[in-house]
């Protein structure tokens, strides 16, 4: 366990802090965007394409304003008047905001209805008549490259074909070398398909234009707020909405996990009713148009390989990836990182040389590539190396985790510089998994599954000893649209001691004021009580880039160590000059400085507050106050060790996972109850795609699961009772030596499924089965190997 | 657009307000009364964000008529502490970390609070089917289940000394 430094009064780092933000919660008193109610506030709903590829012969509102309480109708001929119809997406590719001729997915934008209520507005849409054209839609990534496909971009000028752009990482023609001249190579077709990070509130807005000040202030379900303000006045700056005038404001953020990064167009066409109509405008998304419009995951279909020894040393990796990005490139990732950050696919294994190559392409699906709780594609990157390592050990005839333990990367290898390029800062690989091992029986397990197979009975064990990438970013690799990645905090002490404390960053359910207020506890022994977190307003926080990518910790909770050390400097001054001694005369221990050799002459740093407003030194600045904007010297690489039991019901296909082993390694940990928090819930976002979640599309573009009646999200019955643990590996360029670690379970666990799932079939024969594993896959296989005749 | 006249006691407190008799119970507590602790989560019956109790039964309200609830009584999340102090359900989605986000909450809440009146022990196996209409995305329900327990525990223990 971590021994916690400070007293469980002042409650630093280690403690099992209860979260301060929880009572509001609990009294149902949470301020999210659709609580908020402003006077005048109108209402918006957005009528949306029933194709997937069809021109727009025409729009006929007149019936639509008929309506009682409905006041206008938005289309994208209006927004042209102020050229607002097209906004740029993250990766710098363009996104239309409403179409003036062509939609190109199923549930586009076409207009926008504003009303005096939700239901006039409703009803608005219903009535908005659209004549399209339908035409033959790109729905399959691997026939979007096809000679005969047709160019879906025809916006830009001179595009001949679908595709986006090719991205290559690491070294090809020295792994080209080591895979001629390997003993064994193993291939394998791995698809990671569309999801939806489908938080439990959607997308939503109000956006509040005042024409008498010019200032608009969006109240937005945004995880990243800074940035979006930014953006709005770099888009909108020529309709008159400069940077000082636009205050964005992140409410309560009911989940985002990547969903709430991007800016959809719901948002802009909010802005600029508000701005036309002068009123504010409210637009809160259903969950069927969040599932069916906005930004999706994954959707890699990758060709891993592994080059090895007969004795299996793993000597090299290729992996070829195609990526479907639907219409246009909205990926939010860091500006330099078209594939985020695919290329940490090494994984915890030492490679001789790795290479790895992608190419992204347009189809008729809706835009997107974000995270769904993970760091930039590093999912993707794990899932493809962890399931690959098992087609390794199949071929071979060893045992998975005997064959990890032979190739990780050892402890004395940090930093370890791998063959894509990154800079490994820590890790203790074996003792991670070996750890798991002992948790859940391993050698036991194994015998166990020797007798249930000789009886025909199906069991698997699957292992998963995954690498993480988090903590975007080094300012000298990582900018979105230009924007570093850096992030910041800001802290004031109040005369009494007590404190506030503002950050870059936006907790969506994260718990963040508890976790920030430990830190600053850590360093400055105020009562973590009383340091007060305040988030997500742009007109009163430090400019930060926001919260995703497991960034939080590692950038602006650095942010707050290095602030609070500033004020703890100014504050020995203050203590030396209260103490009457010089600085170096001082001892600190947490919440006071001590006369050396006297610990009976002290000054709490309480009386140092007040004394920063009463009675500070003569030509020292009053006040005690600090900001600190953190540019991390490197990422932060937290990993861990997963162990899968299932049992298979021969008859139905049913797998169940009978026990669950996450071991995590996130490096020095702030609150162990919040960690584990984070875990369970990432755990079961792993699940959810390995066993229940994909978007499914026929072969005209539509969605055939855009609700949650048939897009399945695992309710507390499918989720088994997680069994966790950690190690400890501290981040050595952290300053409280912290790693992210909310994304690692959901990135570990999808491959120590599958890889049981697989395990348990892998005498017949199976060596992959793509995620999620249904019932009704594992059943077909069953059946097709004549297992059952059910 | 059709109204009618409805009084529906909410916590307690009686309301009596023309609605449209298409509104939605749910729009009717939030809008209207403007009581926002119970949420919207789907529009497919699927979620559970926000179940009320309704004559002591947990619903979903966006699954029922405003002008159903006439004449009956709502129990909402605002209605479950005593002041400021935590009725044994919240205290035990407090003390076992069974919230993140917080959005899912109250309906969990809600949904609980028959379930244990229901079932004053339930199993683990119980609680977990118990909930199954509420979806979480945050949790992992493991820590919810821990706090349905606890406020299990202490509810009896109150009834006993009670
Ligand atoms: S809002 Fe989802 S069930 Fe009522
Ligand atoms: S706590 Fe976020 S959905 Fe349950």
């Amino acid at each position: 366990m971590i021994e916690p430094k400070t007293s469980k009064k002042i409650c630093g780092m280690g403690h099992r802090m209860k979260r301060k933000e929880d009572a509001r919660f609990l009294h149902g008193q949470g301020t999210y965007v659709d609580d908020i109610k402003l006077p005048g506030m109108l209402f918006m709903d957005i009528v949306r394409s029933p194709y997937a590829y069809a021109k727009i012969k025409s729009i006929n509102t007149e019936k639509a304003l008929e309506i009682p309480g409905v006041l206008a109708v938005i289309t994208g001929e209006t927004l042209k008047e102020y050229n607002l119809h097209w906004m740029p997406t993250l990766m710098s590719d363009t996104q239309m905001v409403l179409p003036t001729d062509t939609v190109m997915y199923q549930a586009q934008e076409v207009a926008a209805v504003i009303a005096t209520d939700r239901y006039a507005a409703a009803d608005g849409i219903e009535a908005v008549e659209v004549e399209y054209e339908p035409m033959k839609a790109v729905v399959n990534p691997h026939k979007a490259l096809d000679a005969d496909a047709p160019v879906l971009r025809t916006d830009k000028e001179g595009k001949t074909d679908n595709h986006i752009w090719h991205w290559e990482s690491g070294d090809r023609e020295g792994t080209d070398k080591l895979f001629e001249e390997a003993d064994i190579v193993v291939k394998e077709n791995i698809y990671v398909p569309r999801i939806h990070v489908a938080s439990i509130e959607t997308c939503g807005c109000i956006a509040d234009f005042r024409p008498a000040t010019g200032k608009l202030t969006v109240h937005l379900t945004t995880q990243a707020p800074h940035a979006v303000r930014t953006v709005i006045a770099l888009v909108a700056g020529h309709v008159g909405l400069s940077e000082e005038k636009v205050r964005v404001i992140s409410p309560d953020i009911g989940g985002g996990f990547g969903g709430k990064v991007p800016v959809y167009p719901g948002y802009v066409i909010a802005i600029a009713a508000s701005v036309v109509i002068g009123k504010p405008v409210k637009w809160i998304e259903d969950r069927s148009e969040n599932l069916q419009a906005d930004s999706f995951a994954r959707d890699y279909h990758m060709v891993g390989e592994i080059a090895a020894d007969k004795d299996g040393t793993m000597k090299a990796l290729r992996i070829k990836t195609l990526a479907d990005h639907g219409y246009t490139d909205a990926a939010a990732n860091p500006s330099k990182y078209p594939a985020g950050m695919f290329s940490i696919c090494t994984g915890s294994y030492q490679f001789e040389n790795a290479f790895t190559e992608m190419d992204a392409v347009y189809t008729n699906k809706p835009p997107g590539g974000v995270a769904y709780r993970c760091s930039f594609r590093v999912t993707e990157a794990v899932h493809a190396i962890e399931r690959m390592v098992d087609v390794l050990a199949q071929e071979l005839g060893r045992d998975p985790a005997e064959l990890r333990m032979q190739n990780f990367i050892q402890p004395d290898q940090f930093p370890y510089h791998s063959p894509t390029g990154w800079e490994y800062d820590s890790g203790n690989y074996p003792a991670a998994l070996q750890k798991a091992m002992d948790m859940i029986g391993y050698d036991e397990l194994r015998k166990e599954q020797a007798e249930k197979r000789a009886r025909g009975e199906l069991m698997g064990i699957g292992v998963c000893s995954f690498t993480e990438v988090v903590g975007a970013g080094p300012s000298k690799d990582f900018d979105i649209l230009g924007i570093k990645m850096f992030d910041s905090a800001e802290i004031r002490i109040h005369p009494t001691g007590k404190a506030i404390a503002r950050f870059g960053t936006k907790s969506q359910g994260q718990g963040h004021e508890t976790t920030y207020a430990q830190i600053v506890a850590e360093e400055l022994g105020i009562p973590a009580l009383h340091i007060e977190v305040e988030e997500g307003d742009t007109d009163t926080a430090p400019y930060g880039l926001g919260t995703y990518a497991s960034r939080s910790t590692p950038t602006a909770g650095a942010a707050a160590a290095k602030a609070a050390r500033k004020i703890r400097d100014k504050a020995r001054k203050i203590a030396a000059h209260l103490l009457e001694v010089s600085e170096e005369d001082l001892d600190w221990e947490p919440g006071k400085f001590f006369v050396k050799g006297a610990p009976d002459k002290s000054t709490t740093i309480q009386d140092i507050a007040f004394a920063a407003y009463t009675n500070h030194p003569q030509g020292m600045e009053a006040g005690l106050e600090a900001v600190h904007y953190y540019d991390p010297p490197n990422l932060t690489f937290p990993f861990g060790s997963y162990i899968c039991v299932v049992d298979i019901d021969k008859q139905t296909g049913e797998p169940k996972i009978r026990r669950f082993v996450a071991i995590d390694d996130c490096g020095n940990i702030i609150n162990p109850m919040i960690v584990e928090g984070q875990i369970h819930g990432g755990l079961t976002q792993g699940l959810a795609p390995a066993m229940f979640e994909e978007l499914i599309y026929d072969e005209d573009g539509n969605i055939l699961n855009g609700t949650f009646m048939d897009y399945l999200l695992p309710t507390a019955v499918e989720t088994p009772h997680w069994e966790t643990g950690h190690t400890i590996t501290p981040c050595p360029h952290h300053p409280i030596g912290a790693k992210g670690v909310g994304e690692s379970p959901t990135v570990g666990a999808p491959p120590a499924i599958a890889n049981a799932i697989v395990d348990a079939l892998s005498h017949l024969g199976v060596t992959n089965i793509d995620i999620p594993i249904t019932p009704f896959k594992v059943w077909k296989i069953l059946k097709e190997k004549g297992v059952t005749n059910a | 657009m059709k109204t009618k006249e409805i009084t529906v006691h909410v916590n307690g407190t009686p309301h009596t307000k023309e609605v449209s008799t298409r509104l939605l119970l749910v729009h009717f507590i939030r809008d209207d009364l403007d009581m926002t602790g119970t949420h919207i989560g789907c529009d497919t019956s699927n979620c559970g964000a926000c179940t009320i109790l309704l004559d002591g039964k947990s619903i979903k309200s966006c699954t029922v008529l405003a002008v159903q609830a006439d004449g009956k009584q709502v129990t909402t999340i605002e209605g479950m502490a005593n002041g400021a102090q935590f009725h044994p359900i919240q205290e035990g989605f407090h003390e076992e970390h069974g919230l993140q986000c917080g959005f899912c909450t109250p309906g969990m809440i809600m949904r609980a609070a028959e379930l244990l009146e229901k079932n004053p022990n339930p199993t683990e196996e119980e609680i977990r089917w118990g909930i199954s209409g509420n979806l979480c995305r945050c949790t992992g329900y493991q820590n919810i289940v821990k706090a349905i327990q606890y406020a299990a525990e202490k509810m009896s223990t109150e009834a006993e000394t009670a």
